[in-house]
């Protein structure tokens, strides 16, 4: 290409690729090395769970919830009983809302240890990626002593939990903490001192602040550009009321926001930190008392059959908010519909953004450093039965959606 | 098998190519799991490679979503001969929990011939590298045949 002639070529990546295990199609047009607009394509896995949640009953379909995403699936299980809970009118105990908590926050920690190993593996760190997988290992120890699973747990039903915290897995639990206060900071040093570390991931894929909030992002993803969000400190819900969660944002520890890669990992790694404070506070003060509402399940099916409303239910995932709405009716087993709607689904907005003027070289540690969730997305099929039309929501409309939404909020 | 038999195929390297056709990631996570150092398939020599032309073995997990069915031909037919399919995970072998769902043509021997299932949703890291050596066999097996059907080495 001789020089000067800016013309911009197109760059297919995907659907199968190998910067992140999930299926995503983007296309990128790029002139030179120089990225100068990105276009996402997700839709490549569309499973149709929320229509056939329709054909099952609420049981049956948490064991779908979970298999929306296997690496926040509890996530998944808890906003869609909370759902169903307020559909119903449904009490959890005490120790149920603990005992989840603690599985939630469990999730997190192995969920963010991926995450940044993952970021490491991206940019060609591999003895990071390993040394993050190998600590990950204690924690995926514990949910198997405490759930008997490692991944995809199934520990959760209507109106509370199905193990009880046994004072071995709480001993387990305890010594995982002890285990990531001792082990923990090498990886933190090994990555946030090493200097290529910081030159990989500083001041690529920024997101600022204001555009955040335009574009609707959430969790770490928001938080990394100093947003002070979190439903567990915002509206808390299980037992994050008890536990007291402020949002951690990187200006109070390093006194600035760049809202980059470097950031959002950051954000992340402390989040691991602050994960084990919340999981010491929920063994030290869990309750004694029963985990479920209801032990026998076809009582718990009567109920929710003769149950009628809509419930919602929303948390913080590890990836940003989850928020499930559930429709139930009165006389009928099934669920009469449900909605999910997965963080990544508002975060990917803003890929285009932060792909802007980077390198392709860049390119896959911007798409990762969201954290995707492709899995999760992948409901943006819209189909208008009496106009006769399937279309799939593009960037635009989803962008022009986000901002409709936003100046919704906004009261403008 | 004799041992020797054994320790005369097994330093092969097998070289994987995953490929996700709709899977919940469970799945996923569990083959990373089993190629860092808990697990650490590498030292078999296996390793995940970024195309489909340099892998021995294809790799599916999920239960193939329609988007995904012409991929995952394509992506089959780029493996070199002789190849083995592994399906890891129970949805690609049967649809598991999305077994009714408008939007899938799987599982994944609908679309193409599967030598070697690995069963759990998700299986655990163990049961995945028995699945591999599995294939090891099988990918020798396959060998010898094209050989002796007259293939150069
Ligand atoms: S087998 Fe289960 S864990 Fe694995 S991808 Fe399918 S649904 Fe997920």
């Amino acid at each position: 290409m001789s020089a000067g002639s800016h013309k911009t070529y197109r760059i297919p990546i995907g659907p199968v690729h190998v910067g992140l295990k999930e299926p995503v199609t983007t296309w990128l047009d790029v002139d030179g090395e120089r990225i100068v607009k990105a276009t996402v394509r997700p839709g490549s896995i569309h499973r149709g769970i929320e229509w056939m949640a329709r054909e099952r009953n609420p049981i049956q379909v948490i064991y779908l919830a979970e298999r929306i995403c296997g690496i926040c699936s509890f996530t998944h299980i808890v906003a869609f009983l909370r759902a169903v809970e307020d559909a119903a009118k449904i009490e959890v105990p005490i120790r149920a809302q603990y005992i989840r908590s603690l599985v939630l926050e469990l999730e997190r920690v192995h969920s963010h240890i991926l995450w940044a190993g993952v970021a490491c593996y991206t940019f060609g760190y591999d003895s990071a990626f390993n040394l993050g997988m190998l600590l990950r290992e204690k924690v995926m120890d514990v949910l198997e002593a405490l759930t008997g699973n490692r991944v995809n747990y199934g520990v959760g039903t209507v109106g509370g939990v199905r193990r009880d915290l046994t004072p071995r897995a709480a001993k387990a639990v305890r010594e995982m903490i002890q285990f990531y206060r001792r082990e923990f900071q090498t990886f933190l040093d090994v990555v946030t001192e090493d200097p290529i570390a910081r030159a990989r991931m500083r001041n690529v894929g920024v997101l600022s602040q204001e555009d955040a909030v335009k574009y609707c992002a959430l969790g770490p993803t928001a938080r990394g550009s100093g947003l002070r969000v979190d439903l567990r400190h915002s509206s808390p819900y299980e037992a994050y009321g008890d536990l007291g969660v402020t949002p951690l944002v990187p200006q109070d520890y390093t006194g600035e926001v760049f809202g980059d890669v470097y950031d959002r990992f950051f954000v992340r790694v402390m989040e691991v930190v602050q994960s084990l404070e919340l999981l010491e506070k929920i063994v030290d003060g869990i309750p004694e008392g029963p985990i479920a509402w209801e032990p026998k399940l076809p009582k718990v099916l009567a109920a929710l059959k003769a149950a009628d409303g809509i419930g919602w239910g929303i948390i913080e995932g590890p990836r940003g908010d989850d928020t499930h709405v559930v429709k139930l009716t009165r006389g009928e087993e099934n669920v009469t519909w449900w909605k999910v709607r997965a963080p990544t689904y508002a975060n990917a907005v803003s890929w285009p953004l932060m792909f802007q003027n980077q390198e392709i070289a860049d390119a896959p540690l911007i798409i990762n450093s969201i954290d995707p969730c492709i899995s999760c997305m992948e409901r943006i099929l819209v189909s208008d039965a009496r106009a006769g039309r399937s279309e799939i929501l593009t960037r635009a409309n989803l962008v022009e959606r986000c901002r409709e939404k936003t100046r919704r909020l906004m009261g403008a | 098998m004799k041992l020797t038999r054994a320790l005369e195929i097994l330093p092969k390297s097998l070289w994987v190519f995953h490929c996700n056709s709709g899977s919940c990631n469970g799945c996923d996570i569990e083959i990373v799991a089993t190629i860092t150092p808990r697990y650490d398939i590498e030292r078999f020599g296996m390793k995940l490679v970024g195309s489909p032309r340099h892998a021995d073995v294809l790799l599916v997990t999920g239960p193939v979503t329609k988007y995904m069915t012409e991929r995952l031909r394509r992506i089959y037919e780029q493996v070199p001969d002789p190849k083995v399919v592994i399906v890891v995970g129970n949805c690609g072998a049967s649809g598991d929990v999305f077994y009714k769902s408008y939007s899938l043509d799987g599982p994944v021997d609908n679309i193409i011939p599967v030598d070697v299932y690995v069963h759990g949703c998700p299986p655990r890291p163990e049961a995945i590298i028995e699945g591999a050596a599995k294939a090891v066999l099988l990918l020798e097996k396959k060998r010898e045949e094209l050989l002796k059907a007259g293939a150069s080495r």
